[in-house]
């Protein structure tokens, strides 16, 4: 039966199956053999990229009665995705063993979610969506709630949770609608179906309205952002790290398989404006709020969801150039999320956590190098040259002045310098204050090792930044 | 040439950053130091070429190199000089080596740190100077501003974190919308080639907006009323390297991307726009002198001179309009062209040296007051020989840099207009006033404390820095032909650009 394609979820069927070995795995181990744990979900991720690179495809497949889709930028997705994951297991590791959080479950749950990503990535019906949606989402809950003697990860994963079911009660609600409406959840024929109406009808726009919401709170855009400080602020710094970047990537395939691929006939006069709204909510509220956080991993919140207003200005332009502007700019965010993270958890050690601002004050004077790479981070965070932040917004800008809204894109940029003020207080600190806290930095080499190419990373790409640039025009066929 | 010479010179001064960084510890401090004076040296003399092999009989781009960078968007890594740019890429590397020399003895906090940052500056202000293509001028550009963020902020004095968040938010703010400009245009264009900007057709309103977003960016940069107010802070509380750097040279972007960008992209809109060019630029000279005047830093009266100073290149670029109306001709608009050219040049010879002498006295006695000094003659015969003659240079005295450039612009704005002439020309009053009152109060004088009796004359290191300053400075006041002759070509084709309409 050509339907049933099993190659085209084999990475998925193989992570699936490296899961289960590795939970049983797990359970045989002592505790003082974790090691062993991230080791077997290092090689997991191995396994899965070399599974997807396998089997990769140059054209669409559909399969399991056109619930599944495999195509190039799903591919290329996927490969992001587990890169990420595969430097978040490794910026934790160290931290987890200093504070006794290194057990089996941390990587287990990654994985999950990881799977749960690469569903939503090949999903081609709402309902496979769903699904990876859900995996990735009860994994993250689980996640925040890892420290279980934390007063305050509990509450957040409590937080999490509760606004997180709203969020996907609101999604599949609208999902359900759009059933309705229509009678069907698969992809293709949604889009040809919504496409056929002609003008939006009022119970369409209401489906698409939950759709939206759903949509929104999953990338954090304001204001349905209201989970995400305290989300970060409360997770262990390692789930902070991963909630912080891998997702991400999800949060875009849910938006381009639902809005650009089910939904984009309504665009125009549909979903457009309403993006228009989150995103210039998300550009304000972000990057003002920031500049009052004392608290880096709430700063990098607050950040990100000035990021996302500016990921959505790719979606708002509507055209495959402002898709792959918005896939361009998911992967730096992802890239300089990673490294923000993992700069917080290289500076913490053993009982302690370096999550204030003022405990980069004087880091040059520690570590000029880290100094230096944190600089890179914050620079390219606030869109300088020549780093891969700059080529970021510039492709967004550029889709939505192709689309004739300079309005908005003269907002984009009034906002990115409000933003600009609080990397560079970073800076600052790093710079000009002298240190509170002269510890030297006690990471591990492979932890160094990684930051350093990390960061050294988005100066590369924003110098070359060419490659990625077409890799994510050509996937997205602009 | 075969080989890309102007890559050379953006390149090499950042790879020498990089090795006096990598160098870093304190044990090799010297060897770091020997190697940033080495490498910026070598881009001076690897500079001196493109004096040398330039046509200045041709008004296009030469030592052109061009490959192709991003090619989604057609953006090319285009690197070329004119007979604008070039100068600029020469004060630039002549500048450098000098503001090493005057870091020498004094830096003492991370210098490797220091000494690198200058270099990559050199390297990044070089490329803006070079770029033919928007795109990697815009990031050259922006780029300019990490090196400078830190410059001030390590090595400044006392407020230096207000001043150099002060400076990096206000140029940054200025030059987001110069980037949503390029943008835009890029959509129109198809890439991001200066050339294919200048010959863009646009509309009124566009030429308008776009001339307002590059008036933001490069207002800021020269900076002119009233977007002024960052200058005296980052100068005051820059290091003295840093001062150099930044009137010498970053100003100069600031006129540079009017010359360059403005002019010949919008030249309807500057046309139209001219009056209010002018109007900002006779109260950056004027009203600016008289805030001169009452300054009691020196590092303070320096940085108001200079945005006096700077207000004469953007009247020069600007007077023009009103030049090429008045007179069937264009001699008026070619003499204010050259002058403002002039002036930059002049500028920024003169403002360093005013910058790197403040630097001496800092030195010793570590105020800038006016007031905490009196009769250094009586101590340092030698030192106060060169600040009177640099001090002359600054009130535009004949046979100075400084007179060649005034001198051009009054004339041009007495072709357009006698009283635009007359309100230019108060600064060579204004000018003497401020800048000679302070010589006499600090220079001469009885000697007015203990500290001043025990100041020592200049070093031998100290003494060579300003002298080769000086005579350029004398060089450039006597004989600026060979310049005026190497912008004349591409001066001329600019004119004939801008007069016609694009509408």
């Amino acid at each position: 039966m050509p339907e049933m394609n099993y190659a085209a979820a084999a990475p998925e069927i193989f992570l699936g199956l490296a899961i289960c070995a590795v939970l049983m795995a797990d359970v045989f181990l002592r505790d003082d053999q974790r090691n062993v744990t991230y080791v077997l979900a290092m090689l997991a991720l191995i396994g899965t990229a070399a599974v997807t690179a396998m089997f990769a495809v140059t054209e669409q497949v559909v399969t399991f009665h056109d619930a599944y889709v495999t195509d190039p930028a799903s591919g290329v997705l996927k490969m992001f995705a587990y890169v990420t994951v595969g430097v978040t297991f490794l910026y934790s590791r160290e931290y987890l063993q200093n504070n006794g959080l290194l057990k089996g479950e941390f990587f287990v749950l990654g994985l999950f979610g990881l799977l749960g990503i690469m569903i939503m990535i090949s999903a081609h019906s709402l309902l496979t969506l769903y699904l990876g949606l859900e995996v990735l989402a009860l994994s993250q809950y689980t996640l925040v709630a890892f420290n279980r003697d934390s007063a305050l990860s509990a509450e957040s994963a409590m937080k999490y949770f509760v606004l997180g079911a709203i969020a996907s009660g609101v999604l599949l609600y609208g999902i359900s609608l759009l059933y309705g409406i229509t009678g069907t959840l698969e992809i293709d024929e949604l889009a040809a179906r919504v496409g056929s109406t002609g003008a939006i009808s009022i119970p369409v726009l209401l489906a698409l309205a939950f759709v939206v919401v759903g949509v929104a709170f999953k990338f954090g855009a304001a204001p349905f952002h209201m989970w995400l400080p305290d989300v970060y602020h409360g997770a262990p710094t390692p789930v902070t790290l991963f909630i912080g970047s891998v997702p991400k990537i999800a949060s875009f395939a849910l938006a381009w398989r639902v809005l650009v691929e089910a939904l984009g006939p309504m665009h125009d006069g549909g979903w457009r404006d309403m993006f228009i709204v989150l995103c210039v909510l998300s550009l304000g509220i972000g990057n003002l709020v920031a500049i009052a956080q004392t608290n880096i991993k709430r700063m990098l919140a607050y950040s990100t969801i000035s990021h996302v207003g500016f990921i959505l200005m790719g979606f708002i332009a509507g055209n495959e150039d402002g898709l792959s502007a918005a896939m361009f700019y998911t992967f730096a965010y992802v890239l300089m999320a990673a490294a923000a993270f993992g700069m917080v958890i290289l500076l913490s050690r053993q009982g302690y956590e370096a999550e204030r601002l003022e405990d980069f004050k004087g880091l040059n004077a520690r570590s000029p190098w880290f100094a230096l790479v944190m600089l890179m981070i914050m620079f390219s965070m606030a869109g300088v040259p020549p780093f891969v932040g700059f080529y970021a917004k510039l492709v967004v800008l550029e889709s939505v002045l192709n689309a004739d809204l300079v309005w908005l894109a003269g907002v984009g940029m009034l906002f990115a310098v409000i933003g600009a003020y609080y990397y560079i207080r970073v800076v600052w600190y790093m710079y000009f204050a002298d240190p509170i806290d002269t510890t030297p930095l006690s990471a591990a080499a492979d932890m160094r090792i990684v930051m350093s190419a990390n960061g050294l990373g988005l100066l590369a790409l924003g110098l070359f930044p060419g490659g990625l640039l077409d890799l994510c025009a050509r996937v997205l066929g602009g | 040439m075969t080989w890309p010479l102007l890559s050379v010179l953006v390149w090499l001064p950042i790879v020498g950053g990089i090795v006096v960084m990598l160098l870093g510890s304190e044990a090799r401090v010297q060897l770091g130091k020997q190697v940033a004076l080495g490498t910026s040296v070598l881009t001076f003399v690897l500079s001196l070429p493109l004096w040398v092999h330039f046509d200045t009989g041709s008004a296009a781009m030469q030592f052109v190199e061009s490959v192709p960078w991003i090619a989604r968007f057609n953006v090319d890594y285009a690197l070329g000089v004119d007979g604008i740019s070039m100068p600029l890429v020469l004060l630039t590397t002549f500048l450098t080596p000098i503001v090493v020399i005057a870091g020498w003895e004094v830096i003492e906090t991370r210098p490797a740190q220091y000494f690198a940052a200058f270099l990559i500056l050199e390297g990044l202000m070089v490329g803006t100077f070079v770029a033919t293509d928007a795109l990697l001028f815009y990031v050259f550009w922006e780029a300019m501003l990490v090196p400078m963020f830190l410059i001030i902020g390590v090595w400044g004095g006392a407020r230096r974190v207000y001043a150099t968040v002060k400076f990096f938010l206000y140029t940054f703010l200025g030059s987001v919308f110069m980037l949503v400009a390029l943008i835009y245009m890029y959509v129109k264009a198809g890439d991001y080639s200066i050339l294919s900007f200048q010959e863009l057709p646009l509309t009124m309103t566009e030429q308008v907006l776009i001339f307002f977003a590059f008036l933001l960016a490069f207002a800021v940069k020269v900076p002119m009323f009233p977007v002024h107010t960052w200058l005296p802070d980052a100068h005051v509380e820059a290091p003295t390297g840093g001062s150099v750097i930044l009137a010498a040279i970053l100003l100069k972007m600031g006129g540079y991307g009017f010359i360059r960008f403005s002019l010949p992209i919008t030249p309807d809109a500057s046309q139209e726009l001219a009056w209010l060019m002018i109007a900002l630029s006779l109260i950056a000279v004027v009203y600016i002198g008289f805030v001169a005047l009452v300054q009691s830093d020196m590092k303070k009266l320096i940085a108001y001179s200079s945005i006096a100073h700077m207000g004469f290149v953007t009247l020069g670029f600007f007077v023009i309009f009103a030049a090429l109306e008045a007179a069937p001709n264009t001699d008026g608009a070619r003499l204010a062209l050259q002058g403002g050219m002039m002036q930059m040049l002049s500028h920024g010879l003169i403002s360093g040296a005013m910058f790197l002498c403040v630097g001496v006295l800092y030195d010793r006695m570590h105020s800038r007051e006016i007031s905490a000094y009196g009769g250094v003659v009586n101590t340092m015969p030698k030192f106060a020989a060169l600040v009177v003659l640099f001090s002359l240079a600054n009130a535009g005295l004949p046979g100075t840099s400084g007179f060649v450039g005034e001198f051009f612009v009054i004339l041009g704005a007495f072709h357009a207009n006698a009283w635009l002439a007359f309100f230019a020309a108060t600064t060579l009053i204004l000018g003497a006033a401020y800048t000679l009152w302070m010589v006499k109060r600090v220079v001469f004088g009885e000697v007015a404390n203990d500290h001043v009796a025990a100041l020592e004359d200049v070093s031998r290191r100290e003494f060579w820095m300003l002298m080769v300053l000086a005579v350029a400075v004398l060089l450039v006041g006597v004989w600026p032909a060979p310049l005026v002759d190497v912008m004349d070509a591409t001066l001329g084709q600019l004119l004939n650009h801008v007069v016609q309409s694009k509408l």
